[in-house]
C-alpha cells in the first residue's frame, strides 16, 4: 500500500489531484481510493486530501497519516500546516516552489530524510505558461510520477485527459509533461552527483 | 462495468437503474452529490420518465414523497443530519402509511454544535420511525445495496433507509462495479404498488384509527418489518446471482471463527476495523468482527449466534445516546438475553473524528487486558472537558462550552486535518 498526502488550498484543485492520481492507478488495473480531509470549501483555507494505491482492496477508511508521499501544491503552507508530519523516513516529497529546500528553510528538516527524493517543481509557473492559470494540481502528478513511480506519466495523462474538457486537458497534459521532465532532469543530476 | 467513481455520482447511477419515476430532493451536505447527479441525469433525458422536483425543503421533500409514493410511482430521495430531522414527522408518515420509499441517509452528525462531518446521530435517532435501516460499508455495497432497497421496500410495502457514512463513503473515489441496466431490470421489474391512489377506484389512505385499532396496526407494522428479516437474505442471494458477487444478508462476520473478542459495528469503519483484527490475528490474538447491515429490523437471532462463542464483545457506535451511552449496545444486550457475555460500549468517530488502526489496536489490547470500561469515548481529550468543568466550577457565567473548548486547543473554527 502506498499512501499520498496531498496539500494545498481551497481552489488549486487538491481534492481533484487526489481523484486524478487514483483515476490513474485504476487505468493501470490497481486499486485506489481517494478522499478529502473534509473541510468546509473555503476558497484559500488550507485543505488536505488523501490517495492510497495498492494491489488488492483497500478496506481502511482513516485518513493517510504516515504518507510515503507529500505534495504541497502551494509553498505558503509550509510555515502554517504541519505538512510534513508523519512522513515516513524513506517518503518522497514534491513541494511547488521555485526556491530549493535550503532555501526554503528547510535544509536542517531534511537531514532524516533521502534527499534525492525530496524535490521542488516551479509547478505555477509551469501551470502560468501552459494553462494561464495556477492551478498546479494535476501538473503535479506529473512530477510526482516521475518522481515516485507510483504511477505512470502515461496514466497521469490519460486521466487528466478523461476528466477534463478536451482543451483544458491538453494544456494540462503539456503542464504535468514539463513537471516531469524538471523532475527527471533534477534525479539525474542528484544520481550524477 | 468497472469504474473508479465517487461514492455519490457511484449512487446516482445505481439509483437511476432502478427506474425511479419520482425524485423529490432538497440539498444538504454529505448528500448533495447525489441528487446533483440525478437531476443532472433527469434533465438530459438518461433517466426517463422520472419527474426531479427541487422542493423547499426537506418536510417538502419527505411529503412530495409520500404523495408520489401514494400513487404509484417508485420515489427516491436523499438527505442527512438536520435534513432527516426536517422531514421526522413526515417520516412516520411514509412508513405508517406503508409507503416502499427508498431514501439513502449520507450520515452526518447532528448539531448544536453544527458539525458537517460524519457520525450516525441522523439515521440513529430514526431508528424507531418504522422505516428499515440498512447499514454499508462500502459504495460497492451502497450500489448493491440500493438496487436490493427498492425490491425490498416494494415487496413489503415499507419505507427503506439506506445509511452510508457521509464524506468517509460519499465524497470517496474508489473502484466500484456498476451493474449494468439489463442486470438490474432482470432484479427490479417495475413497481406494483399494493395500495395506489386511483380515481377510477377511490379509496383513502392515512384514515383516523382510535384505540380500537391503533394498537393492531402498530403491532401489524411490527410483524411486517420482522418479515424483512426472511425476506433480505433471500433477495441478497438472488442477487447475488445476478450480479456475481457476495452480498451479505443481515449480519457479516469477519474472522469469527474461534474469536474470543468480538467487535460489532455498522458501516464505513468495518473495512479499519478489518484491517486491525489481521495485524491482531497475526500475532495470534483470537479477534473477529460482526458488521450490522440490518440494523432495522434487528436481526437478535442472527447476532445471537454469531457472538455465541465470544467471551467479551465490543460495540463500536457512532453516535450517543446522551444519558445512557450506547444504542446499538442496547439492542447487543438484549441478542444476549441471559448470557454473562460482557459487552463493552465504545463511543467513537463522533463529528467526523476518524478512528485510526492505532486506536483500534490500543482498544484491543485494552480489552484483552481487562481494562476496558463498560463505557468508553474513544480518544477522548478528557483535559479539555476537565478544564471546561473546571471552569463551571469556578464561575457561574463561564460562556459557552464549544467556544470555550475550541479556545482551549487553539481553534477558531475549522475541521479536523
Amino acid at each position: 500500500m502506498f499512501g499520498v498526502r496531498i496539500h494545498g488550498r481551497g481552489g488549486q484543485g487538491v481534492v481533484t489531484a487526489a481523484e486524478l492520481l487514483s483515476l490513474a492507478a485504476f487505468e493501470e488495473g490497481r486499486h485506489a481510493q481517494a478522499f478529502p480531509s473534509f473541510g468546509s470549501e473555503r476558497t484559500g483555507a488550507p485543505v488536505v486530501s488523501f490517495c492510497r494505491i495498492a494491489e488488492r482492496e483497500i478496506r481502511t477508511r482513516e485518513p493517510v497519516s504516515q504518507p510515503d508521499a507529500l505534495v504541497v501544491q502551494d509553498p505558503t503552507l509550509l510555515h502554517q500546516v504541519d505538512v510534513f508530519g508523519g512522513l515516513r523516513p524513506d517518503g518522497y516529497v514534491l513541494i511547488n516552489s521555485t526556491h530549493g529546500f535550503d532555501e526554503l528553510g528547510l535544509g536542517e528538516w531534511t537531514r532524516n530524510f533521502r534527499h534525492e527524493r525530496l524535490l521542488t517543481v516551479p509547478a505555477s509557473d509551469i501551470c502560468r505558461r501552459h494553462i494561464g492559470q495556477m492551478r498546479p494540481n494535476a501538473a503535479m502528478l506529473g512530477g510526482l510520477a516521475r518522481l515516485t513511480g507510483i504511477v505512470t506519466l502515461e496514466s497521469v495523462c490519460s486521466a487528466i485527459a478523461e476528466r477534463f474538457p478536451a482543451g483544458l486537458a491538453e494544456r494540462n497534459i503539456a503542464a504535468a509533461r514539463e513537471c516531469a521532465e524538471r523532475v527527471a532532469a533534477q534525479l539525474g543530476a542528484s544520481v550524477g552527483a | 462495468m468497472l469504474e473508479q467513481l465517487e461514492g455519490s455520482v457511484a449512487v446516482a447511477h445505481a439509483v437511476a437503474l432502478c427506474r425511479p419515476e419520482v425524485i423529490p430532493a432538497y440539498p444538504i451536505s454529505p448528500q448533495t452529490h447525489i441528487v446533483e447527479g440525478l437531476s443532472a441525469m433527469v434533465k438530459t433525458g438518461e433517466l426517463a420518465p422520472c419527474e426531479f422536483i427541487n422542493v423547499e425543503s426537506e418536510y417538502a421533500a419527505m411529503s412530495v414523497a409520500i404523495g408520489a409514493s401514494a400513487t404509484g410511482a417508485r420515489t427516491y430521495t436523499a438527505t442527512a443530519s438536520q435534513g432527516l430531522l426536517y422531514m421526522v414527522e413526515a417520516l412516520y408518515n411514509a412508513s405508517g402509511l406503508g409507503l416502499p420509499i427508498v431514501m439513502t441517509i449520507a450520515n452526518r452528525a447532528i448539531g448544536a454544535p453544527i458539525n458537517i462531518w460524519n457520525d450516525h446521530s441522523d439515521s440513529m435517532s430514526q431508528r424507531d420511525s418504522g422505516w428499515i435501516q440498512l447499514y454499508v460499508e462500502s459504495n460497492q455495497e451502497a450500489i448493491d445495496t440500493h438496487i436490493l432497497a427498492f425490491r425490498l421496500a416494494e415487496e413489503l410495502s415499507l419505507p427503506v433507509m439506506v445509511c452510508m457514512d457521509g464524506f468517509i463513503l460519499t465524497h470517496a473515489y474508489e473502484r466500484v462495479d456498476v451493474p449494468s441496466q439489463e442486470q438490474v431490470d432482470r432484479f427490479l421489474s417495475p413497481y406494483e404498488p399494493r395500495q395506489v391512489l386511483d380515481p377510477s377506484e377511490p379509496v383513502t389512505i392515512g384514515a383516523m384509527v382510535g384505540p380500537e385499532a391503533f394498537t393492531e396496526v402498530k403491532y401489524l407494522a411490527h410483524v411486517k418489518q420482522a418479515q424483512a428479516l426472511d425476506l433480505i437474505p433471500e433477495l441478497a442471494r438472488e442477487l447475488d446471482g445476478v450480479l456475481g458477487r457476495e452480498q451479505g444478508g443481515l449480519v457479516r462476520g469477519y474472522r469469527l471463527q474461534d474469536a474470543e473478542t468480538v467487535i460489532v459495528a455498522l458501516g464505513s469503519v468495518l473495512g479499519t476495523i478489518e484491517d486491525a483484527i489481521d495485524q491482531q490475528r497475526e500475532q495470534g490474538v483470537k479477534v473477529g468482527a460482526l458488521g450490522i447491515k440490518a440494523f432495522r429490523p434487528f436481526p437478535l437471532q442472527e447476532v445471537r449466534d454469531a457472538l455465541a462463542g465470544a467471551a467479551r464483545v465490543v460495540v463500536i457506535e457512532k453516535a450517543l445516546a446522551v444519558g445512557i451511552g450506547g444504542i446499538v449496545s442496547q439492542d447487543i444486550h438484549i441478542a444476549l438475553g441471559s448470557s454473562a457475555t460482557p459487552v463493552h460500549t465504545v463511543i467513537a468517530g463522533l463529528g467526523g473524528r476518524p478512528i485510526t488502526s492505532a486506536s483500534l489496536t490500543r482498544l484491543i489490547e485494552g480489552a484483552l487486558a481487562g481494562e476496558l470500561a463498560e463505557l468508553t469515548f474513544l480518544d477522548l481529550n478528557a483535559e479539555l472537558v476537565e478544564r471546561e468543568l473546571q471552569r463551571t466550577r469556578e464561575k457561574r457565567r463561564s460562556g459557552p462550552h464549544a467556544e470555550n473548548m475550541l479556545r482551549d486547543i487553539g481553534v477558531v473554527a475549522a475541521g479536523p486535518v
